[in-house]
Order: structure tokens, then C-alpha cells, then sequence
């Protein structure tokens, strides 16, 4: 099995499969063609399982599941919905399942989901049942600082990077954009913010968490008492039992800020992470700065960053790579993936050192994820 | 009753026409559902409401409400509504 690197777009599902040496990738697909796919994982527990989030224009959201590798899928039984509401309260639907987890290696056939408008979702049966965690979707508090649908960033508010501690199933912890960074030691009956350090857009108040956009949230596996935040607001790191983060996208360069949505990390190393600027000067363009992409690596979490652009286009690429669209595997050295909205697919099996398109002329592309690449 | 199917649901009903019975859409729709896990879902969400994108026309007529009452006669058909690229 030489893994496969799954391709989530607006118009269906790919996949990229490598040769032993990811030299040559042979695509495959579209599967679902027209529908609009959020995410697709893999479950590391049990690799023959992959879940699907998916949505088409007309139709409501929903959950596909594969045992087989993504050979053949069947829908969920009971997808991801909010319970009905009680006269006087705000209804809310479920408009697209936006990310999937799956849970603690302990917890087979435990899966989180989140959702647009903010939701989060666990199904203990493998993807088939989904159940609403009412200790966050129907907490007062939480839903004035996670919004309705009007509310959120301009697809729609978002809930997503629900991370497991690898120590311990009950401990999680998810962001919301907006809404902030949250965490629960419970299983998700109580949760708390934990947004000290973080900044907000200029003259906001940082207290109130509604003002909060984490893009993406990633802990480090081996290390877990180290999370790494790509904001809104520039890219932070948390050491635990530290609840304050710290801003380490100032040592960036000031022409390339520290502004973008993906953030990965080495699997083995806590000190390296790989983060992919985007524009986020005036009306936030959010594509590459000057239209030259580039990836920025650190080896010594956060204090110097090095440009890694060799085998990237010079100039006149505005790229955007949004939150799940980057990854890496599990190889030494570590292969890097990124997926842009314009449909290209980029590869560099030497942590950055060079890159090439492995996919183009694919639709928008929202997430890429390895699975069994390298373990 | 006769129910139209349109193209992005018949993944569930494999066919363009089929048979579902209620005395009102609501009924109908649940029909459908037990005849086809899952396309309920699809067409209505959590709180009941027609998705926005899903239209249902009872002999060629627009309705809007799912308690409009429906007879063994009628024909119902499922449009797919425009929804940008």
C-alpha cells in the first residue's frame, strides 16, 4: 500500500496515489462528481475507513463512509444535524459539514464533525450515527460567540480543527471562526476559551471571544503540550499548562506577514512546522503576497522562518491554500502537499526543499490529506 | 401517488417516477424516506423547513408548506432549484 493523498473539492473527490518513491502520482477520480466536498479523512486506527463530508447545490449535508479505501461509499444513516428547536429560539440547520476528526485511538469508530454554522457533531459508531454535543452547540454563551449563519467568516461561520489529545479522549480542543479556541477536559460536556495572547483586528476588543478568527489550530502529536495557531491574527504557538499564546509570526518578513489558513507540522520534530502566507494587507486579498508563492518553514518553533519557493512559480501566481489544504506525510524526510484553489496540486518530498505540481486543472480545491503515506 | 424525482436524488430511488403515499406532504416526504433512507435529509433539514434550493409542485402547482394536504390523485414533483455554478 503506497497511501493515498485524498483531493476534496467544490465539484467531487480525488485521489492521488504515489509510486514507492513519490516521484510519479497517478490521479483517480472524480468520484461524487458536482458534489461539494468539504474533507475527506482517513481513519489512522483503521486505514481501510475513510469518511467524506459532503453537500451538491441543491441538497442537504451529508456524511459518506468508505471501509474499503474509498472504493465504494454508503451515506450516513443519521448525518450531523442540530436538534429541532424550541419555539423562540433561533433555528439552526447544519449547511455543510466542514471538518472531520477522527477520535482517540482508544475510541474506535469515534468521529467528531464540525460544521457551518458552528456545530460540533460525534458519531461512536464509525460515521454511520451522528449526535449534536450539546455542551457546546446548545450553550448559551457559546452560541452568541459562534453566531448564526448571517454571522462567521464569508462562507459561512465555521467550526474546525477539533484536535483529541493523544493522552486522553476526553481532553479536546477546536476552533471557531469566529468564535475563538476552546477547550474541554470532559468529552465536550464543558468547555473554555482559551484566547489570552491572541490578537484581533485593530481597535476590536480582544476579551470578547466573538471577535476571535483561529484559521487553524494543530497540536503536536509526540509533544502534546504544544499547539501551533495560524490566525487571523498571525501565527502563535501555546506551550501547556501555559493558556497564553504567543506570537511567533513577527520574525517573519514584514513584506510576507504572517497572515494565512493552513498550518502543518513535522510529525516528529515540535519544533518545525510549515506555514503558507497569504496577503491579508488591505480589503485581505488572501493570495500569495505579490503573487509569488511561497511555503515558510521554521526549525526552532517560531523564531526564525526560511522561504522554501524553489520549483514554485517566480511571479503571477495569486494562490490561495485554504485551511485543510495543506499536509504532510509520514515520511523521512517528510513529504509536504498543497492543494490551491485554482486546482493545482504541489508536492515536495524533501520537507519543503523543492517543489513540483503533481494535479492541475482540478476544481477548487478545500482539503488535502494523506493517508497511509509513509507509516 | 405518482412522486417525479429529479436527477440529483435519484442516487436514493434509482428511478425517475415513483410510488409514495400521505395525506399531506409532510406524510409523503416520510413516506419516501422509509422507501429511501436518506433522501429526506437531502430535501429537509433539521427544523423542518424545505431546503432553499428544493422546490415540491403538487399537479404542477408551487407549494411551500409541508401540511399542504395531499389526495391519492395528485402528482407530486421534486425540482431541483437554480443554485449558481
Amino acid at each position: 500500500m503506497a497511501g493515498i493523498l485524498w483531493i476534496a473539492t467544490r465539484k467531487g473527490a480525488f485521489a492521488l496515489r504515489p509510486d514507492a518513491r513519490r516521484r510519479t502520482w497517478k490521479i483517480s477520480g472524480p468520484q461524487f462528481l458536482g458534489h461539494v466536498i468539504h474533507h475527506i479523512v482517513a481513519d489512522p486506527r483503521d486505514p481501510k475507513v475513510v469518511l467524506m463530508a459532503a453537500k451538491t447545490g441543491h441538497l442537504g449535508p451529508t456524511v459518506f463512509r468508505s471501509t474499503d479505501r474509498g472504493r465504494t461509499w454508503k451515506e450516513a444513516a443519521q448525518p450531523p444535524a442540530f436538534r429541532k428547536a424550541v419555539a423562540g429560539e433561533d433555528a439552526r440547520s447544519v449547511q455543510a459539514v466542514f471538518w472531520l476528526t477522527a477520535g482517540h485511538a482508544s475510541e474506535r469508530g469515534t468521529w467528531y464533525a464540525g460544521t457551518s454554522p458552528a456545530g460540533l457533531f460525534r458519531s461512536e459508531d464509525g460515521g454511520v450515527t451522528w449526535q449534536p454535543i450539546e455542551g457546546l452547540n446548545d450553550n448559551p454563551q457559546y452560541r452568541k460567540w459562534m453566531g448564526g449563519p448571517q454571522d462567521g467568516t464569508p462562507d459561512g461561520p465555521k467550526l474546525h480543527s477539533i484536535i483529541v489529545d493523544p493522552r486522553d479522549p476526553a481532553h479536546l480542543y477546536l476552533g471557531m471562526s469566529s468564535g475563538g479556541v476552546h477547550e474541554s477536559v470532559n468529552h465536550g460536556r464543558d468547555w473554555r476559551p482559551l484566547i489570552k495572547g491572541l490578537e484581533v483586528v485593530e481597535e476590536l476588543d480582544a476579551s470578547n471571544v466573538a471577535f476571535h478568527d483561529p484559521h487553524c489550530v494543530r497540536l503536536c502529536t509526540l509533544t502534546p503540550d504544544r499547539l501551533y495557531q495560524q490566525n487571523h491574527c498571525g501565527i502563535y504557538r501555546l506551550d501547556r499548562p501555559s493558556t497564553e499564546w504567543v506570537r511567533i509570526g513577527r520574525s517573519m518578513p514584514k513584506s510576507v506577514g504572517d497572515i494565512g489558513f493552513p498550518m502543518v507540522l513535522h510529525p516528529r520534530d515540535a519544533d518545525t512546522l510549515w506555514v503558507f502566507p497569504m496577503d491579508g494587507s488591505g480589503v485581505w486579498p488572501r493570495t500569495s503576497p505579490d503573487g509569488k508563492p511561497s511555503v515558510y518553514v521554521t526549525r526552532n518553533g517560531g523564531k526564525t522562518w526560511r522561504r522554501l519557493d524553489a520549483g514554485l512559480p517566480s511571479g503571477s501566481a495569486w494562490y490561495t491554500v485554504l485551511r485543510q489544504a495543506m499536509t504532510a506525510d509520514a515520511h523521512e524526510p517528510v513529504g509536504l502537499y498543497f492543494g490551491t484553489t485554482s486546482g493545482e496540486v504541489w508536492a515536495s518530498t524533501n520537507e519543503g526543499s523543492r517543489w513540483r505540481c503533481v494535479a492541475r486543472h482540478l476544481p477548487h480545491i478545500y482539503a488535502v490529506e494523506a493517508a497511509e503515506l509513509g507509516r | 401517488m405518482k412522486v417525479l424525482i429529479p436527477t440529483p436524488l435519484r442516487s436514493y430511488t434509482q428511478q425517475r417516477e415513483v410510488e409514495a403515499s400521505g395525506a399531506t406532504l409532510a406524510e409523503l416526504v416520510t413516506d419516501l424516506e422509509r422507501r429511501y433512507p436518506g433522501i429526506r435529509f437531502r430535501m429537509i433539514d433539521e427544523q423542518d423547513c424545505i431546503r432553499p434550493h428544493i422546490r415540491f409542485f403538487v399537479n404542477s402547482e408551487q407549494v411551500r408548506d409541508l401540511t399542504v394536504r395531499l389526495s391519492p390523485s395528485d402528482e407530486v414533483q421534486i425540482v431541483q432549484a437554480l443554485s449558481g455554478g
